[in-house]
């Protein structure tokens, strides 16, 4: 049952094969035996999980089965859920229960999805290794033989995609400021996909970088990914940045083929400290294509370099702009002081953890009097030269390819000592976001020493449907089949 | 550009985030690094490039009506402190 994708699973729901309770319970019994090992869920949701595959039953037998009836996924904590409690993973929204349901999420619910609970995350989405949780950090299941040592799934999305990758969510939905989808789908041996700026709502979403952030899925395959895709996205009047452009069929694109199609390879993302093995992946992914019928061409994104030190800049301005709603009045967790001011600042010393600090303070920087030019107009100039990089190659090519990430999933530990360090996890997902086009990472490979290495797909603004071509071309050539550790003995 | 300890105790303030003493020389050390780091950008030619804010789309408008309201149970039910259907914060005025 845990071997079926998201994909046949719904066809055996509609054929009667077992029940969506079946289901529900099998997934939750073994969220409950490998969730102690993994710390993928914050706050696992059996009761309503057990409702909703109840309902999904009785939709099935009157016949009236949507996309996911019966589904049970995995729902990032960064998506506001009617009276489940929602933290970000962070201590200042600890008590916090919504009472409303996000857009994206009201949509899974709207197709008849089945929601497991809420999967742990880097605090406020910010981190690269779900090593800055206020709920502990989340384990690898994928480890290496004769090497206990549990490795980072990646973030922030790093419990969604744990817990996809472990089998215990058939799907998970998580969101990318900067990678935070595609980073932790290449750690964990997974697809997730970062849809165009705008394709999904915002609504509901615990913000980070407003201009940045968007939401998409984590799935074991390409079409399980087109599949969540096409739930979660759509028009939504009550976010003035979602796009009133129709959802196509992601899912009818994947097996589209790349016949024709132009891939471009950026010649900045090599550089002469990327470990062979990546670029020999890479060289790879290129060959399957151009076996498939593609056309490879060479292209030029010469602001790449720029992309990070841009990130760094304008995520952290938007977040200190978004963060300051946390003041100890309206919601989450107070910590009093002697005046308005100091219950302000002790609340977010206490609710804040170290890296949504320093986020919050180089972004308060960087926006202060007399900095402002010199830092935020200026990566916003750098921004716009990043955008047109991308829209001159998308001139000549459909897609791009690229590695998704520099190194395979590190030690938890590794990288904690020097921030910027752990912000080069980002260099190849960055600039997706700084041009507000879709990215999507597959698992290709393995290292040698047998941990799993992803491929990025990049496409133009709102034609997701060549990515998932082009993804779906990759993924039957890659016939990646190797599982991770924890989910063989589990 | 670097900042000494009276600037990022500045920041924090303007933050609203409270730090101790003992915390600044290690946060000015973090800060200082990512800074440094990001001073590349100033040898990028920006002459002439129009700041891009987020994607280039026209926000829409809409008409300006009421269109939700009259909840103030669920508004209030996160309220870390409340005095009727007010949110309740330490005493400002003297």
């Amino acid at each position: 049952m845990f071997e079926l994708s998201l994909a046949e699973a719904r066809d055996a729901l509609r054929a009667r094969k077992f029940s969506a309770a079946e289901l529900t319970e099998a997934y939750l019994s073994r969220l409950e035996a490998l969730n102690p090992k993994l710390n993928a869920y914050i706050t696992p949701t059996p009761e309503l999980a057990l409702k909703q595959a109840a309902a999904a039953d009785a939709a099935l037998a009157r016949g009236e089965g949507g996309p996911l009836t019966g589904i049970p996924l995995a729902i990032k904590d960064l998506f506001c859920t009617a009276g489940v409690r929602t933290t970000a993973a962070s201590n200042i929204l600890r008590p916090f229960v919504p009472p409303y349901e996000s857009t994206v999420t009201a949509h899974l619910l709207r197709d008849g999805a089945v929601f497991l609970g809420k999967a742990n995350l880097d605090e406020f989405a910010m981190g690269s290794s779900n090593m800055t949780s206020a709920f502990g950090a989340v384990a690898n299941p994928w480890t290496l033989p004769g090497d206990a040592r549990p490795r980072v799934p990646g973030g922030s999305s790093g419990g969604s995609a744990a817990a996809v990758a472990a089998r215990i969510a058939l799907g998970a939905t998580a969101t990318d400021t900067g990678g935070s989808i595609r980073q932790p789908a290449s750690f964990c041996g997974i697809v997730g996909i970062k849809p165009t700026y705008g394709r999904c709502s915002r609504w509901g979403i615990v913000a980070f970088a407003s201009s940045l952030d968007q939401a998409g899925p984590l799935a074991r395959t390409v079409e399980d990914a087109a599949i969540l895709l096409g739930s979660m996205a759509g028009f939504d009047p009550k976010d003035s940045t979602s796009a009133d452009i129709a959802v196509p069929d992601f899912a009818a694109a994947c097996a589209r083929g790349v016949k024709g199609l132009r891939i471009g390879v950026p010649r900045e993302y090599r550089s002469d400290d990327m470990p062979p093995e990546i670029e020999a992946l890479w060289q790879q992914g290129l060959a399957w294509l151009k076996d498939a019928g593609a056309e490879i061409v060479d292209v030029s994104l010469p602001h790449t370099k720029y992309g990070l030190a841009t990130y760094y800049i304008v995520a952290p301005a938007e977040a200190s702009s978004n963060l300051a709603r946390y003041d100890g009045v309206r919601f989450g967790a107070r910590v009093e002081g002697a005046d308005l001011i100091e219950m302000y600042e002790n609340t977010r010393a206490a609710g804040f953890g170290a890296e949504v600090k320093r986020r919050v303070l180089i972004g308060t920087y960087v926006l202060s009097a007399g900095y402002y030019d010199a830092y935020y107009l200026r990566a916003q100039k750098v921004r716009a030269l990043i955008r047109r990089d991308f829209t001159e190659a998308f001139g000549k090519v459909d897609a791009l390819l690229t590695p998704t990430t520099p190194s395979a999933a590190f030690v938890q530990g590794e990288r904690m000592d020097d921030p910027v360090k752990m912000y080069l996890n980002d260099v190849f997902t960055v600039p997706a976001n700084m041009s507000g086009i879709p990215g999507l990472s597959l698992p290709a490979g393995l290292d040698s020493s047998g941990l799993p290495l992803g491929l990025q797909v990049l496409g133009k603004p709102f034609d997701e449907e060549t990515v998932f071509a082009v993804a779906g071309a990759l993924e039957k050539a890659a016939h990646f089949t190797a599982r991770p550790a924890l989910q063989a003995e589990g | 550009m670097s900042l000494d300890p009276a600037t990022v105790r500045r920041i924090a303030r303007l933050a609203r985030i409270r730090v101790e003493e003992g915390e600044l020389p290690r946060l000015q050390n973090e800060l200082n690094g990512i800074l440094g780091w990001i001073e590349q950008l100033q040898e990028v030619n920006v002459e002439g490039i129009a700041p891009l804010t987020g994607a280039e789309m026209a926000l829409r408008l809409r008409e300006d009506a009421v269109t939700d309201g009259g909840i103030p149970e669920k508004v209030l039910a996160n309220a870390p402190d409340r005095e009727g259907d007010f949110y309740a914060v330490p005493k400002v005025v003297e």
